[in-house]
């Protein structure tokens, strides 16, 4: 087990160059760093001295792989690459372009991220699993039929009607809760109410009807027939022999986001004011900050890596015939 | 005028192009054709195929662009528009001309706001403004406006209801013009016909189709005789119809969803079959490239290839000869984006498919027979893969539609200029705050998208369930 995590750790390494040269590529290949203070000057009317003084306060006057003018190894390290992009390695994300720290700022917007992933996580799989295994315990039949049919109109809607619709009737219309914002400590409970609701609500559509299909691929095998001629409960079969047995394909499915639940949910945070790494992310987009777009899709990918190890682990845990080696 | 083709025109017609031409390749083959029957036996796919043709006739009208010339000459040569229009603003050229001051509610003749306004006397006051076009007709639009909707909708719902009979009767007239030189019938051209309607009545789905072309057509005649003179869906901030602009967002709904498989699709069948087929090293370079590419989360990987597209495009605005072919050329580098970013899903199914496929006893005879690699690729291997790729294509569809409306909104979709969902949705999203509230354009964009989603969402299920080799056939008749 051991031995194998090492070797999932060891494969992930190319991977995250490959992000990492990627990220690079479209960042600093595609247009060079003087197109850049041109975008965040304005585009016309720059003067030269302009773009050589914001490409010295952000650290992008150097040469992109090999400097020359240094001398000895600085040659190879004194390089935007090396300062901007293989820095991220060790987690060293650098500078904002309005000064502040990335690393510290993804520190301490993480946690109302998480207030409002992870309950969304929990509380969505607990309903999503009751609701498709209650469409299962009343397959083909008139209930199974409404149920398939609710899950396709609630696909069929787009994500920010929820967002926008819930925001309104629940704030606006019936003077539930605040709107937006966010505070800290136990104040933060009537803020995060609304946002993990309709985060819920967002995806019981195709979820509930994804989880539906497992059950159903597992309710045709023969342990199932056998556990019924022995006499077992319809319920019995449903919760202690289906849902045991459809864990597999469950876990692939879920484990794998856990740990990009710290990203948080970009449009959910915007919307509610939340200042979590989802609306973070945002407003870098807007205000085209690279280096802070660059270090989350580095973060991304490294969570997304452990996610996957993590689902390579859970399977040991619900079924005793994998084994890592 | 001079006709203009931008790069996703072009796109478009490639894809009608590919869909005749397969289409006429399916009917040769009776193998192909019988999945296909199985979908046209379903109610539902049927029903929203014809709601899904609608949405593109609206999209494909929508696709023959042009410059209008503009009147007089400049040394002799005419002078074209910096305006791009299409077929479709050429074919509602109202609705698009007839625009108010701001908002305006549906079927409303009186603006949104308040504005000062000189009474005949000289004194200043404060009241609604008539609208320059909604309801202009009406001496008094208190009393009128309801009456005269209801008698327009009205009349325009039986001349509809008409025009749709009339359509279904020329249809059957053709059905019938193509049995009669197959078999052999008697009896006269009526006899003929009623037959004809009452087989078609008692099947179920040609009778729900016919209910269904009936309730459309009786619609949009009722849309079309009211817009002619009032704002159906009211008007947004700049005055402009809330109808014109979510009928033209449906092209760039189709554009997105479709368009983006077609990027996508070269690099997932390529790449798949020949990782699956080849293995060795070339399945380890095609899985570490997408491995790469799947473990960086879609939108932050989306958003920074836009942020970067956005930089050559403004930094290379000489490019473009009209706002028009810049915006067209950002939807089209928005699908490649998309495209390469979400062609690793389907490469890795097809790629576990070859794997399957190439251990078959007929890979093997051929490989025994010396048939080439390349031979066994495209005659052996790609035709039983097809049905992967189309239950994909399908399903991708709706959600490329609903992603584009978040992507705007979160600001890397496409340019602020092109009329789409999600630009619609954030341009009218701080309106709710508004009191009264502005409700109309919101609404409709989510209304429009609901239908055109949920028609591609019924549509691939009934594809899915007809071609998924593993879906058992007695348990999905229904």
């Amino acid at each position: 087990m051991i031995a194998y995590l090492i070797r999932r750790i060891l494969y992930a390494i190319p991977i995250l160059i490959g992000v990492n040269l990627l990220t690079f590529a479209l960042f600093f290949v595609v247009n060079t760093p003087d197109d850049m203070a041109r975008m965040q000057l304005g585009i016309k009317r720059v003067t030269p001295e302009a773009i050589a003084k914001w490409k010295g306060q952000h650290g992008y006057d150097k040469p992109l792989w090999f400097n020359d003018k240094a001398s000895g190894l600085s040659k190879l390290t004194n390089t935007i690459f090396v300062e901007k992009s293989a820095r991220m390695f060790v987690f060293d994300f650098g500078y904002s372009d309005d000064g502040r720290n990335i690393s510290r700022e993804i520190q301490t917007r993480m946690v109302p991220s998480l207030a409002i992933a992870l309950p969304t996580f929990l509380v969505g799989l607990l309903i999503y699993i009751t609701f498709a295994l209650l469409m299962t315990l009343f397959r083909a039949t008139a209930l199974d039929i409404a149920g398939v049919a609710l899950c396709v109109l609630l696909m069929s809607i787009s994500g920010l009607f929820y967002i926008i619709g819930g925001q309104f009737m629940a704030s606006k219309l019936w003077h539930w809760m605040p709107i937006s914002g966010y505070a800290g400590g136990l104040d933060s409970i009537k803020f995060v109410v609304l946002p993990i609701i309709i985060g819920v609500a967002g995806s019981v559509g195709s979820s509930s009807r994804w989880y539906r299909t497992i059950f159903l691929e597992e309710i045709g095998k023969d342990y199932v027939r056998t556990a019924r001629a022995k006499g077992v409960s319809e319920l019995h079969v449903l919760f202690r022999h289906v849902l045991k047995n459809a864990m597999i394909p469950i876990l692939t499915g879920v484990v794998v986001v856990i740990p990009l639940l710290f990203l948080g949910s970009l449009l959910t945070e915007s919307f509610f004011g939340i200042p979590g790494l989802g609306s973070y992310t945002i407003d870098a987009i807007n205000a085209q900050d690279f280096s802070v777009v660059r270090a989350m899709v580095f973060l991304g990918s490294v969570l997304y890596i452990v996610g996957l190890i993590l689902t390579d682990i859970s399977y040991t845990m619900v079924d005793p015939r994998v084994r890592l080696q | 005028m001079m006709p203009v083709i931008l790069w996703t025109d072009a796109l478009v017609f490639l894809l009608i192009a590919v869909g005749i031409i397969s289409a006429w390749w399916i009917r040769k083959h009776p193998h192909l054709t019988l999945p296909w029957r199985r979908v046209a036996q379903s109610k539902l796919a049927m029903v929203s195929l014809l709601v899904l043709s609608l949405f593109i006739m609206v999209g494909v009208l929508d696709s023959l662009h042009y410059r209008a010339a503009l009147p007089g000459k400049n040394n002799g040569q005419t002078i074209y528009s910096p305006e791009v229009l299409s077929g479709f603003d050429a074919l509602v050229s109202g609705l698009r001309s007839r625009t108010e001051k701001t908002y305006s509610a549906p079927l409303a003749a009186y603006l949104y706001a308040k504005e000062s306004i000189e009474t005949p006397y000289g004194k200043m006051k404060r009241e609604y403004p008539r609208l320059k076009f909604g309801g202009a007709h009406l001496d008094d639009p208190e009393h009128e406006l309801s009456g005269d909707a209801v008698k327009r909708g009205l009349i325009g719902a039986i001349v509809g209801l008409l025009a749709g009979k009339l359509l279904i009767a020329i249809f059957m007239a053709f059905f019938l013009q193509r049995r009669k030189t197959t078999a052999v019938e008697k009896g006269s051209f009526i006899n003929n016909w009623i037959s004809l309607f009452r087989e078609m009545m008692k099947n179920k789905t040609s009778r729900a189709m016919l209910i269904t072309t009936l309730i459309l057509s009786m619609v949009i005649g009722s849309v079309a005789h009211l817009a002619s003179v009032y704002h159906v869906l009211g008007t947004d901030k700049v005055g402009q119809d809330v109808l014109y602009l979510s009928l033209k967002s449906i092209r760039t709904g189709l554009v997105i969803g479709t368009a983006t498989t077609l990027v996508m699709l070269p690099f997932a069948l390529l790449l798949g079959v020949a990782a699956g087929y080849f293995r060795g090293w070339v399945d380890d370079v095609i899985q570490y490239v997408y491995t790469v590419l799947s473990s960086i989360p879609g939108v932050l990987l989306i958003a920074a290839a836009v942020l970067m597209m956005q930089v050559v495009i403004q930094m290379h605005a000489d490019w473009f000869e009209t706002a028009a072919q810049r915006a067209d050329v950002r939807l089209l580098c928005l699908c490649m984006i998309l495209g390469v970013t979400s062609w690793t899903g389907l490469c890795r199914l097809l790629r576990g498919e070859t794997l399957k496929l190439r251990e078959m006893e007929y890979i093997q005879a051929a490989q025994a027979f010396g048939v080439s690699p390349f031979r066994i690729l495209t005659r052996h291997i790609l035709p039983n893969v097809m049905h992967i790729v189309l239950i994909s294509v399908v399903m991708d569809f709706s959600s490329l539609v609903l992603a584009e409306a978040v992507l705007s909104y979160v600001g890397v979709g496409v340019d602020p200029t092109t009329i789409s969902f999600g630009t619609m949705i954030n341009a009218a999203r701080l309106e709710m705050g508004r009191d009264p509230m502005v409700w109309w354009a919101l609404a409709s964009a989510f209304c429009f998208m609901l239908i055109l989603v949920l028609a591609a969402n019924l549509f691939a299920d009934a594809v899915r369930d007809a071609f998924d080799p593993r879906l058992n056939r007695t348990e999905s008749t229904t």
